[in-house]
């Protein structure tokens, strides 16, 4: 069974259809890209897989449980981490504290613990702060974990939100383009990196990216989202050979056929 | 007196007092609309409102006269005021902050209101003013039903005014580039918009209709006092949030509702007039509670 | 123009300049010290102002974890004080109760109020929270107006003063050393509410709410936690200003007294404690200073309060916060 399923979600704003009726898959312990031209709705589903969007229609699973109806941060809770495509650190917090923040939902101290510091709420403090440090150092950043984290080169604050996404303890990890800005230096890093993140992890990754070599390289499975339609799925060999992405990123469309 | 007579005589009070509430309203409605603030001065220019109208009155009055074509000319006088001080207010404390947090301008907003209203008591010593125009007791009886000249002038003031705003926001550009900012204000400004402009006309007719507002329940109540613009503050944004913040009939629609239900409201058993206000505060609540985008609010944007 | 929120520190800076242990308990020593001699420096009448603004402090530093820490505005924040006071009055006074039972009742009904009030409004865009705290401080006052058990409008009389281990807390002098332990256990409550998980929930939701709900932050929760201190902190202000006064009437709960505890946050630099202890003592300190002035003495402050919006956002206090 997928670890992830979307079954025929359709999504609108304002009568304007974004997603329709979209089929989708992601295996555990895959690594699957997500692909298409600008505005095809490729954030939108993201959104929607992540409780931020409430599509009109359709079902999505993990694990076999409907998240649709979730909040956001209950979907979080169930094991889908993400990172968003202009990064989104907190601001005036360190490194650390930005990454201890994907450790929230799996702690349960509050204001009484806080106020008398039990044993228990001081165990809980470090352990965060342990496995925050953890999971910077898993993304290749062991050192500036006290400066204020939207003080650190771009490439850096990239790493710095996917350490945070995986403080979460997520079963799959959806990252949107998380190679864009980065230099191809760092592009090689990030592929280890996605790499050892279900290798070492086995958290099933997600990504949405522009960046076609990147994406060929690393994908086990393709899926290319075209206005709202999800138009076809396969392995990075055969999506290079079909005709409709070829035509779709081409832009190959009836008006310009009728000239 | 009847059920009959109580009830057209709330009827007509309600109407009345949900004409204020609605002038006042739609000031809140149309700077959320164009700006997504909530303008918490504005309780306090319908106060400032009164005031400029009960100044230019007493310097008129000589002219004049103290009833209703002076109070009309005063009245026209003190929107024209009080508009520009809303423009002035927008973009001294407003303007600089409109990138900064909610919190920010939120508290700015309250610093605003609290100045004009502190300012006024300084100025009054925070006795009540008589108001000072004389408009004369006439009016038309039907039945048992009474209703006073004074009355129908007010309502037909404020049906007027409203009016007015609306073929001014549906017929005119400026109101066209307000509809355009409230769903984008981004791209309307990429559309060749000047948005400082029409955040300004916004401003303008907002506080004129507010100070409108102002010196009618002068002239009509017979006086006024620094602390008048707060309860009116926050009635009228119960009337708009009633009516669905950012929608204009709605404010209208909201004024209408709330000075119906305080009317009726206060007849019910045990809900004495001392409780009236208790009464619109918790029908606020509740219409947050289960309806939060009022009866003709569109529903709050998806996030992100 | 400088913006805040900054990243406030809860010490606002005076970490950097207490850098030792031995610096910070000596610090500590020297205000104890203060606070303990301050009666017999200032007299019976500068005992009673201080243990005002003691009671400030304390109202402040709670209303400062609602607008500091978690950046939601709350207008009404006198009703819980109101509440705190008037469950304090009613149960003592008609039902016999104990002062030290009576107190963790006001706590408790605060805390339904509070979420009564949160629960819903919380949901919904952070302006609106403003405007209904400020209708619900109405309700508080206007229903404590207009009821026979709250004594209308002249309010309660004879509230009884407590015992506490065969010490009966009478004096103007027991008052202020009760007020004292109460702000200091309200200090340290707030270090360490801020340097805790909730703490940082606060500002990571004030910062980016879909960021930290992507983390899983359930904002609506944490935000109602904040609430929910703030009322605490109020109903045990309230509670023990009953007390203090054996006398409350619905006036001392209006929206000028929220208003007031606003500024007393905000003015000294809202999420940092000494600027928050510095705003309550100017917002009480000063109208003993500014008594001449009268009137005028509310719109010096609103004028200060727009300044302090418009030109130095994060207050008065002069360190900005680094950690």
């Amino acid at each position: 069974m997928s670890l992830l399923e979307l079954k025929g979600v359709s999504l609108s704003f304002a009568g304007s259809r974004v997603l329709d009726a979209v089929d989708f898959s992601v295996p555990a312990g895959a690594i699957v890209s997500l692909i298409g031209p600008n505005g095809a709705g490729k954030t939108s589903l993201f959104n929607c897989i992540t409780g931020f969007y409430k599509p009109q229609q359709g079902s999505v699973r993990l694990d076999g449980t409907e998240t649709l109806r979730m909040k956001p941060h209950q979907v979080t809770r169930l094991g889908i981490a993400r990172t968003f495509q202009n990064v989104r650190l907190f601001r005036e917090m360190s490194v650390r504290e930005n990454v201890m923040a994907g450790q929230h939902c799996r702690t349960g101290a509050g204001v009484i613990d806080a106020i008398l510091r039990l044993p228990a709420q001081r165990r809980e403090e470090a352990a965060t702060r342990d496995f925050a440090e953890a999971c910077l150092r898993f993304v290749g950043i062991t050192e500036g974990w006290d400066r204020e984290a939207t003080t650190l080169p771009y490439g850096w604050q990239r790493r710095v939100e996917i350490a945070r996404a995986l403080a979460t303890q997520p079963k799959l990890l959806l990252l949107d383009e998380p190679a864009a800005g980065l230099t191809s230096g760092e592009k090689e890093e990030l592929i280890g990196l996605i790499g050892r993140i279900r290798d070492e992890r086995g958290i099933a990754v997600l990504l949405i990216e522009h960046d076609t070599s990147l994406v060929m390289r690393i994908s086990e499975r393709i899926s290319v989202l075209d206005h709202g339609v999800m138009i076809a799925e396969g392995t990075p060999r055969e999506i290079q050979s079909n005709q409709k992405v070829i035509e779709a990123y081409l832009g190959v469309e009836e008006d310009a056929l009728d000239l | 007196m009847t059920i009959f007579d109580i009830f057209t005589n709330q009827l007509l009070n309600g109407i009345v007092l949900g004409s204020f509430y609605a002038l006042v309203a739609l000031g809140y409605t149309m700077v959320f609309g164009v700006v997504k603030l909530l303008n918490f001065a504005h309780g306090e220019l319908y106060m400032v409102g009164g005031f400029a109208g009960f100044l230019l009155l007493s310097f008129l009055a000589p002219y004049l006269g103290p009833g209703w074509f002076g109070v009309a000319v005063s009245m026209v006088l003190a929107m024209i005021a009080v508009g520009f001080l809303g423009v002035v207010i927008e973009r001294v404390a407003y303007a600089p902050m409109l990138s900064a947090p909610r919190l920010s301008i939120l508290i700015t907003a309250l610093a605003v209101s609290l100045v004009l209203q502190n300012g006024m008591l300084t100025l009054t010593k925070g006795q009540y003013v008589p108001f000072g125009a004389a408009l004369g007791f006439g009016g038309v009886r039907l039945g048992s039903l009474f209703i006073s000249y004074n009355q129908m002038v007010l309502v037909g003031v404020a049906g007027a005014l409203m009016l007015g705003l609306e073929l001014f926001v549906s017929r005119t550009q400026y109101g066209r580039a307000m509809r355009a900012i409230a769903v984008d204000k981004d791209m309307s400004r990429l559309m060749g918009i000047n948005v400082n402009a029409v955040i300004a006309v916004t401003f303008f007719l907002g506080s004129a209709l507010a100070a409108a507002a102002g010196t009618m329940a002068g002239a009509y109540y017979g006086s006024l006092w620094y602390f008048m613009g707060f309860l009116i503050g926050l009635k009228a944004f119960t009337a708009a949030v009633i009516g669905g913040i950012g929608s204009i009939p709605g404010a209208m629609l909201g004024g209408l509702i709330l000075g119906l239900l305080e009317s009726f409201g206060t007849q019910l058993p045990g809900v004495g007039s001392e409780w009236k206000d208790v009464f619109s505060f918790s029908v606020l609540i509740l219409v947050l509670v289960f309806k939060p985008t009022g009866l003709l609010g569109k529903p709050e944007q998806e996030r992100m | 123009m400088a913006q805040f929120p900054e990243r406030p520190s809860p010490w606002g800076g005076l970490g950097a300049i207490l850098d030792t242990p031995a610096k910070r308990w000596t610090a500590i020593a020297v205000i104890l010290v203060a606070m303990a001699a301050a009666p017999f420096v200032f007299g019976s009448y500068g005992t009673v102002i201080l243990t005002n603004a003691l009671l400030y402090v304390l109202l402040a530093l709670g209303l400062n974890v609602v607008v500091g820490y978690a950046g939601l505005l709350d207008l009404g924040f006198a009703a819980f004080f109101a509440v705190g006071a008037y469950t304090v009055g009613i149960s003592t006074l008609h039902f016999g109760l104990n002062f030290w039972l009576a107190l963790p009742l006001a706590v408790l009904i605060a805390i339904i109020a509070g979420v009564v009030i949160g629960a819903p409004t919380l949901r919904l865009r952070s302006d609106y929270l403003a405007i209904v705290t400020l209708g619900f401080g109405e309700i508080v006052r206007i229903t404590a107006r207009n009821l026979r058990e709250t004594g209308g409008a002249s309010g309660l009389i004879g509230i009884d003063s407590p015992w506490l281990f065969g010490w009966h807390i009478r004096t103007p002098l027991d008052f202020y050393y009760v007020f004292c332990v109460l702000v200091i256990l309200g200090v340290i409550a707030s270090v360490r509410l801020a340097n805790s998980r909730l703490g940082r929930a606060w500002l990571y939701v004030r910062h980016d709410e879909d960021a930290a709900e992507a983390m899983g932050i359930d904002r609506v929760r944490v935000k109602l936690a904040a609430y929910i201190v703030g009322a605490i902190y109020g109903s045990i202000g309230g509670a023990f200003f009953a007390a203090n006064l054996g006398a409350i009437s619905p006036e001392s709960f209006s929206f000028r007294q929220s208003v007031l505890i606003l500024m007393a946050v905000i003015l000294g630099g809202m999420g940092k404690i000494p600027g928050v202890i510095l705003g309550a003592f100017i917002v009480i300190l000063a109208p003993e200073l500014l008594r001449d002035f009268g009137d005028l003495r509310l719109l010096i402050f609103a004028v200060g309060l727009l300044l302090i919006m418009l030109f130095r956002p994060s207050g008065i206090w002069p360190v900005r916060s680094k950690r």
